[in-house]
């Protein structure tokens, strides 16, 4: 991204942003309530904002795009609020996940590795989604992203609401899908400690501007820069 | 005593029929784009016109009750295209007067190709097929009914492309953002539900006999049937259908004649909606605060 | 659903209320209103007698216009079956004067009168139903009305099929006006009281507690206001208007009969008030000119598809000017700046996701 602005209707929320996610590496986005982290990313997918700049993806142009080309390209996105269609059952979220996509005879496998990802939805297929706890309709809400077979995932504070050791745990799918299948991932996280133990590059931004960023292994061991603006 | 009022009821679930598809049609358009379409009637009453002319130039009547559907299908696909989006960011009260100038062009047009004249529209059931109870084109219309909301199920059940309009329309964010192009699935779904009202149109005329105002009452009926069954659901709308048919000949058998047996029918419709605000079977309302 | 339908519903009319309802607080100079009235009062002596009639109808229809926009735009109450309270007026003028010895002009608040009981009465169970489940139940009342005017059972009162002929009357003694001239500036008369009332109505705090009642009733209930009782009562008001038209239009066609107030009545107001714009009062004038000349029009344009043409120019209306003539008006006089700056509208809230996301509240 480059020279980002993005405004909802009127009102801009972020300015100038200049942001790139590494191929194949895990990107984190941190920042307070309100500063714009979400915003970043419905930018990257259109969703409901007005955008100025440059959004590359793979060195295409993007911004601009209809919703459902980006996706097509291969950029999943899981929203905040987690976005599982509830009147639909588990297993029909994940199918829908895979329903634009070409190769029809690997689904059933892939809808296999992600049950293995999470085995509670694997128990849970025929269940209405609206009847799951919260961990596993983010479970869900990442699995069915995975379902695209994308190329970068987008993450919006998976973490959000959930008891600790679900959270480790879907961290720990975070990892594996990075490391198993290549998947670029940009991670936007209230929960700093996890996220960069996780990522390998941090942004940080503060009301609509980075104020930050570089490469976590840095970032984590300067303590006053942790103490400044991560408080801890 | 007992016979009268069998034939009273199957009756009345034949003619329920109709309303049931036309419900389900509404219901199907509300829940993509939460507006009801005043023109539903309209646009089915055209389709069974074209499938009229086409009988009359000689086309078996189940090809032209097939192609028929496919003009309900693609017309139903261009009025939302070509029209219902312009009006999107629209505010409802808007909205709803375009439907009713739909309402108005249609009726209109259809007065101008095929007249205003009353015609008759032949039925494919051999009278052989009817019963002390029911005349065979009932038995027809309930079986015709049945195996359609058979098939839309089975479609929007079990296949990718039904879970796909399904999905777009519970949550169109949602579904962009696994790449469903919900503007494509909008369309699909006025054209299938345009195939459902020509369905219930073409099963009606032999009926009401063929005039440009004769899904009128139908239409209000279809309506109702809607509301009854929980205007966010499908099936009850279907079931609502025949429910409202029911009631419809019950009341004018026995309360009243003919002459207000749609006020009477109506009038029990807002009572059970008073008392049942969300519909006999639909989710009840809830208000955010 | 219904709770995010019903909330887009009236956060987006709130947003347009701020636009059109500003016309109608806007303390309209009296010197445009005198200027407005004055000129209407000339029509009947520069006009033929047959555009006498249209334009009395325009009147009459802006009364009944300007009641379904109290209770559809400012209230929030949608309604698709005024053509019964229209009805209602005409034919209560039509058997006072017929079987009673009521001066025509008593006729007239009498009509209003019942309509406003009538409508009150149907107010208090509508209060449980909201947007379709209201559309349908006042449609019903609409569909209703003539099966009831024809039922055999009420012919001695109405005349059943075949109506009420109304018999004529001369202006009174000492006015050197013909009869239909009379009638016109009987009925100017009629509208600017109606109006004046609306305005006044709708400027207090009656005005703001009816329209909190549409943005938001649940803070309206919390801030004390008596929702059943409001609702109720600017049904009954809103009856009444339409009411007050009804028996005018009696005295003016000197016929009624049931076939003459079909559903295509109600549905005719609503597309009236909708294009004039629904939350304005200026909107009604507008309105009731766009349905008592846009058919003529029509019709000179096609004889064969002339519901067809009309059906197109609502569209047509509707696409360029979606908060109605009024609103489109409002917007032009803002554009041209005509208004200062802090008239401008609020910043518009964060547009929610869609109804599978949570929306979270942002603690800035």
């Amino acid at each position: 991204m480059r020279q980002v602005s993005v405004a909802y209707g009127q009102s801009r929320v972020v300015h100038d942003l200049d942001l790139s996610v590494i191929e194949g590496e895990i990107t984190t986005l941190l920042g307070a309530n309100g500063a714009g982290k979400t915003t970043v990313l419905r930018a990257i997918s259109n969703m409901h904002v007005r955008v100025s700049g440059e959004i590359r993806f793979s060195g295409q142009r993007i911004d601009g795009w209809q919703t459902e080309d980006i996706v097509r390209l291969g950029i999943g996105h899981v929203p905040e609020g987690r976005g599982t269609i509830t009147q639909l059952t588990v297993e029909e979220n994940l199918t829908l996940g895979a329903c634009t996509r070409g190769d029809r005879n690997s689904v059933a496998g892939d809808l296999e590795r992600v049950y293995s990802y999470f085995p509670r939805l694997k128990e849970r297929r025929r269940q209405q989604s609206g009847t799951l706890s919260g961990g596993e309709q983010q479970m869900l809400a990442i699995g069915r992203a995975l379902m695209l077979k994308p190329k970068f995932l987008l993450l919006d504070e998976p973490s959000f609401g959930l008891a600790p050791l679900v959270v480790r745990e879907i961290f720990g799918i975070l990892r594996r899908i990075n490391m198993e299948d290549a998947v670029s991932i940009l991670l936007v996280e209230q929960n700093a400690s996890l996220a960069l133990d996780l990522a390998r590059d941090v942004y940080l931004l503060e009301t609509g501007r980075v104020v930050l960023n570089g490469p976590t292994s840095i970032v984590k061991n300067n303590a006053s820069v942790r103490r400044a603006y991560l408080g801890y | 005593m007992m016979d009268a009022f069998l034939h009273q009821f199957l009756s009345g679930l034949a003619n329920g029929s109709i309303y049931a598809s036309i419900g389900l049609a509404l219901v199907m358009i509300f829940q993509s784009t939460h507006h009801i379409n005043f023109a539903q009637g309209e646009q089915a009453m055209f389709s069974a016109y074209v499938a009229l002319t086409l009988i009359k130039a000689g086309f078996p009547y189940w090809a032209a009750f097939v192609l028929a559907l496919g003009f309900a299908f693609v017309s139903g696909m261009a009025i939302e295209r070509l029209i219902i989006r312009r009006f999107n960011r629209a505010p409802v009260l808007t909205v709803v007067i375009v439907f009713l100038g739909l309402l108005f062009i249609i009726n209109s047009l259809a007065g101008w190709l095929f007249t205003y004249n009353v015609q008759t529209f032949p039925s494919p059931f051999p009278p052989g097929l009817g019963n002390r109870f029911l005349a065979a084109h009932e038995i027809g219309m309930i079986a015709v009914t049945l195996v359609m909301l058979l098939l839309i199920f089975l479609f929007f059940r079990y296949t990718s492309l039904g879970l796909m309009m399904r999905a777009a329309a519970y949550n169109p964010d949602a579904s962009r953002l696994v790449g469903i192009r919900v503007s494509h699935m909008l369309a699909l779904g006025w054209g299938v539900a345009g195939a459902i009202g020509a369905v219930a149109a073409i099963m009606a005329a032999p009926i009401v006999y063929m005039e440009p105002n004769m899904m009128g009452g139908v239409l209000l009926y279809g309506f109702a049937a809607a509301l009854l069954g929980g205007i966010n659901n499908p099936w009850g709308a279907a079931v609502g259908g025949f429910l409202v048919g029911v009631i419809e000949n019950l009341a004018g058998a026995y309360v009243v004649g003919t002459e207000l047996k749609l006020s009477v029918a109506l009038i029990i419709i807002v009572v059970v909606l008073v008392t049942s605000p969300a519909g006999l079977f639909g989710r009840p309302i809830v208000t955010r605060v | 659903m219904e709770g995010t339908v019903q909330h887009a519903v009236e956060s987006e009319s709130a947003r347009l209320a701020h636009a059109a309802g500003r016309a109608a607080r806007q303390p309209l100079s009296t010197v445009g209103v005198v200027l407005l009235l004055t000129a209407a009062a000339l029509i009947p002596f520069v006009v033929s007698s047959f555009y006498l009639l249209q334009f009395t109808m325009v009147v009459i229809t802006s009364i009944a216009l300007l009641g379904l926009n109290l209770l559809t735009g400012y209230n929030g109450q949608i309604s698709l079956g005024h053509g019964a309270f229209y009805a209602i007026g005409a034919y209560t003028t039509a058997i006072l004067l017929e079987q009673t010895a009521v001066p025509y002009w008593a006729t007239i608040p009498i009509a209003g009168g019942i309509c406003l009981v009538v409508g009150f009465l149907f107010g208090l169970p509508a209060l449980r139903l909201e947007g379709h489940y209201l559309a349908l139940s006042t449609f019903t009342l609409a569909v209703a009305t003539p099966q009831l005017l024809k039922f055999h059972a009420l012919e001695p009162w109405t005349g059943g099929v075949q109506g009420i002929y109304v018999s004529t009357f001369a202006a009174p003694p000492g006015v050197p006006l013909a009869w239909d001239q009379w009638l016109y500036l009987l009925s100017l008369s009629a509208a600017a009281v109606m109006f004046l009332l609306a305005c006044n109505l709708l400027r207090g705090s009656t005005g703001l507690a009816i329209t909190a009642i549409r943005d938001n009733p649940i803070a309206a209930v919390s801030m004390g206001i008596n929702l059943p009782l409001y609702k109720s009562a600017t049904f009954g008001i809103s009856a009444m208007y339409t009411g007050v038209a009804g028996a005018l239009a009696a005295l003016v066609t000197q016929f009624v009969a049931p076939d003459s107030y079909s559903i295509f009545l109600s549905l005719g107001f609503l597309v009236g008030s909708v294009i004039g714009g629904v939350t304005s009062i200026s909107g009604a004038i507008f309105g009731a000119l766009f349905i008592q000349f846009v058919p003529n029009f029509a019709d000179q344009i096609s004889k064969a598809v002339t519901w067809a043409v009309y059906g197109s120019f609502i569209i047509g209306f509707a696409a360029l000017a979606p908060t109605g003539i009024a609103g489109f008006l409002t917007t032009i006089v803002r554009r041209l700046g005509l208004y200062s700056k802090a008239h401008q509208g609020p910043v518009p809230p964060l547009p929610r996701l869609g109804s599978g996301f949570e929306l979270r509240k942002r603690s800035k």
